[in-house]
Order: structure tokens, then sequence, then C-alpha cells
């Protein structure tokens, strides 16, 4: 350990408020990235189910035109 | 592989060639604009224009910092162990100066060479180590190594 | 011989791999940056110049590295985009744009609060941190162009070409610091020599940028996953997929 106690591994020789932001910063950005891209990933799931739910069991032939464009504005990217 | 895909890799190829040539060639025409700061060789030279405001960078000369009693003005000299120049300047210094470290100082050259700064950052090197180490270093008298880093870099 | 080459970008067998393999990408990319940051934050020694406030090290090189690293893989996908049209190159560029710049970000963000310490300012206009900014630039300007073209195959296209165009940069930000004068330090991990640091700091470092690069593959994977689910709905294997998933 390279502090001796808690409040000096906070305070960090005054540099505390530097390292901490970084480490915050860093956290949080990852998390919501993260967490951001799990929630699409369920999201397309959730639309394909909801889609297969609704359409018989055709499979491909419908519209494959248009299905490109249609997919990527169907799911919310945020 | 299939032929007309090396043709594509082909213009892929040359998409590739012909860009890193045409910023190559931008890059090394201005490289004295990319270069941060002048350092003393250059200045020595004449290379640096006079009451413009350019960067000086090199390293603080050992012995050379003079600090004003009164006041916060402090003089030093910018070495690169070649040439120095002499700076001046009033204002708070960052944490990281002392003689031996590397510094870059914005401001003037005036007309008798004396480089007169508004602002002075620190510049440190690629190594790290622990405050014992770079005891016992010190006491080694094997500190330059980390001097003639910043020297490299400067040059 | 190219048979492997064809069936790696086969987007159901890409799906199935991934899912065999995110969850030892995230146990194991998690596990390496927790250790590196609790070892680097509390464990390894002070730096004997800038004190402890050289420790943003463990997040600030990571999050550069593999800003950069990426870009080059996109690049490579790029390339694959542009020759052989496979349609997995171009869910990867797309999938791992936004990760690239929240990376670029972090590493811009961390050296920022990093260098007011030890420099004495925020920012400089030098050549290591204006090249960075240029790859944060290059990575929203390809999110952007991507959103911007409506047809999938244009978008991969132009996205390909500008990603190509962009990657000339990563060399610059590489040896900016040896071919210009800048503030920026030169690297601390050099590819034919020792590290210039102590195995106590270079370790956890080390431990940090692996898990970042393994974290940041599952990211990848999950990404490219969701790209594949909403380009592949109305194929049979997504249905298959999906309904034996619910049952």
């Amino acid at each position: 350990m390279a502090f001796d106690s808690f409040a000096s591994f906070i305070a960090m020789e005054g540099h505390g408020p530097y390292v901490w932001a970084c480490y915050g910063v860093f956290f949080l950005l990852m998390a919501v990235l993260v967490l951001w891209s799990l929630r699409s990933k369920r999201a397309a799931v959730e639309a394909c189910r909801r889609r297969f739910e609704t359409t018989s069991d055709t499979g491909r032939e419908a519209a494959t035109g248009a299905s490109a464009t249609f997919a990527r504005v169907n799911v919310s990217q945020d | 592989m299939h032929p007309i895909r090396k043709k594509r890799l082909t213009i892929v190829l040359f998409l590739i060639a012909g860009i890193a040539l045409a910023v190559g060639l931008t890059t090394y025409a201005l490289r004295q604009n990319i270069n941060l700061f002048y350092d003393p060789t250059q200045i020595a030279a004449g290379e640096a224009p006079v009451d413009v405001r350019i960067r000086a960078g090199g390293m603080v000369k050992e012995g050379s910092v003079v600090r004003d009693p009164g006041s916060l003005k402090v003089e030093f000299q910018v070495t690169d162990f070649n040439q120095s120049v002499p700076v001046q300047y009033e204002g708070i210094l960052p944490d990281l100066f002392a003689e031996g470290q590397g510094v870059v100082a914005m401001g003037r050259l005036d007309e008798n060479g004396r480089f007169v700064a508004d602002q002075v950052l620190a510049k440190h090197d690629e190594n790290y180590m622990p405050p014992e180490v770079a005891d016992s270093l010190k006491k080694n008298g094997s500190m330059g190594q980390a001097g003639e880093t910043v020297e490299a870099a400067t040059n | 011989m190219w048979q492997w080459f064809h069936k790696l970008g086969s987007p159901k067998w890409f799906f199935g791999i991934a899912t065999r393999f995110m969850p030892w990408l995230l146990i194991l990319g998690l596990g390496l940056l927790a250790a590196g940051i609790v070892w680097g934050l509390a464990f390894a020694p002070k730096d004997y110049l800038q004190g402890n406030s050289y420790r943003i090290i463990f997040i600030h090189v990571p999050t550069a590295f593999i800003a950069q690293s990426a870009y080059i893989m996109m690049a490579v996908a790029a390339v694959v985009t542009l020759v052989w049209r496979m349609k997995l190159a171009d869910v990867f560029v797309k999938a791992v744009a936004p990760v690239g710049l929240v990376l670029t970000f972090l590493s811009l963000f961390t050296g920022a609060v990093w260098g007011k310490p030890t420099w004495g300012t925020w920012w400089i206009w030098d050549a290591r941190l204006t090249s960075m900014l240029i790859l944060l630039f290059l990575y929203g300007g390809v999110i952007a162009l991507d959103r911007a073209i409506n047809d999938e195959k244009s978008a991969a296209r132009a996205v390909a070409v500008l990603v190509l165009v962009g990657v000339v940069n990563i060399p610059i930000i590489k040896y900016s610091v040896e071919w210009w004068n800048t503030l920026h330090q030169p690297a601390t991990f050099k590819l034919t020599e020792k590290p210039s640091m102590p195995a106590e700091m270079w370790v956890p470092l080390v431990l940090s940028i692996l898990g970042l690069y393994l974290l940041f593959g599952w990211l990848a994977c999950l990404r490219m996953q969701t790209e594949i689910l909403q380009r592949e709905q109305r194929t049979k294997w997504v249905r298959e997929m999906i309904t034996a998933g619910r049952s």
C-alpha cells in the first residue's frame, strides 16, 4: 500500500481532485457506454420478437429491397 | 483472389499511398509551425523571429535560476546543452519547475536576445520512478539519463 | 484458401462465436482492469517528480492506446468492405466507432486533467494533442456520415473511404512526439526497449491496458450482434434463434 490511511489515499497529497475526476469520468462514461449497448441489443431482440409474432412464417421474401433502410430506423439507436 | 477484388485492392492501396504522400508533404512543409517551440540552438542561430510571440523550450540550466526576493520575478537560462537563452518571467511557476527540468516558455524575444516570457509550462520526460530510486540515482550521480531524453526530444 | 475468410464473414457464424466468447471477454476484461486500476491507484509507488498525479496514467494510456488500435482495426475492416464487400466488416466499423469516440474523448479528458498539475496547462496545441483531437473528429465524422446516408451499401462505402483517409493520422499521433517538438513526452512503452518505468508501475499499466482491450472486445461483439439483429431480422436463422431462445 502506497498510502498510510484512507484519508491520505483520497487526498493523494493534493492531487486527489485531479486523479478522482479522471477516474470518475472514466467509470461514468464506460458505464453509460456499456448500459446503452446492452439496452440497444435488448431492444433489437425485442423488435425481432415482435416482428415474428405479427408476421407469418414465410421469412425472407417480404420486401427485400427496402428492408435494410426500414430496419435501420425501426429500432431506436439511443 | 478474384481479379475484380484484386483491382479494388490496388485502388484502395493507391488511395492510402496518395493520401499518406499528400499529408506527409504538407506536414513536412509546415514542420516549423508544427514544432511547438524553438530550442536554444535555433534561437542562437537567429531562426526565431524577434518581438513575435513564440515559444522557447529546453532544460532549465543548473544553478541559473535567480529569484527576485521581493516579487514573483524570476530569471533563468534555458539550455539544450549546446546553446542557452536567458529567460525572464514574472508569475507563478508550475510545481514541476526546477533546475535540470524541461520547460516550454511562451513570450517574445527582445533585441538583446533575452526571452521575456508570460507563461512557463513544465515539460517532463517519459521516465517514471519511485522517489527512493530517484534519490539513490541522484546520489550515484547517474541522474543525467533523464536529462538526455529531454535533450533528444528538443532536438 | 479463401474459404475460411468467407466463413468469417457470415453474420450467423459470427453471432454464435460471439455469444460463446463474450462472457469470457467480460469477466477477464473487468477482472484485469480492476486489478490494474486498484494496483495502480493504491499500491504502485508514487513518481519522484509528479507525485500522485501520475496515477492518471493507468487510465490515460489504456484509453489512448485502444482508441488508436480500434481505429487501425476499423481501417482493416474498411479495406475488407471496399475490396470484398463483406457485410460483417461494415458491421464492425459501425459498432466500434462510438466506442472509439468515447475512448478518444476519455484519453483527451484525462490528459487535460493530468496536464494541469504537471505541465501547468489543460491544453496546448502541440502535435500530439492536436492529432489526438483530430482522431476524435474522425470518429465523430464516421458516425455522422453513417447516419447521414440512408442506403446501407452507399453508407458502408462512404464510411470505409473516410476511415481509410483518416488512417494516416494514426502514425502521426504515434510519432508526433519524435518528429516534432512537443510538450507531451515520448512514449513510456517502446517495442524495442525496456519500459522506462519500474515493474511495480508498468505491470499494473499493462494489466489495465489488457483489461480494457478485452472489455473493448466484449463491447464490440455486443454492438455487432445488435447491428446484425437489426440488419438480418428478416432471415430465417434470426427467426429460429429468437423463437428458440424464447421457448
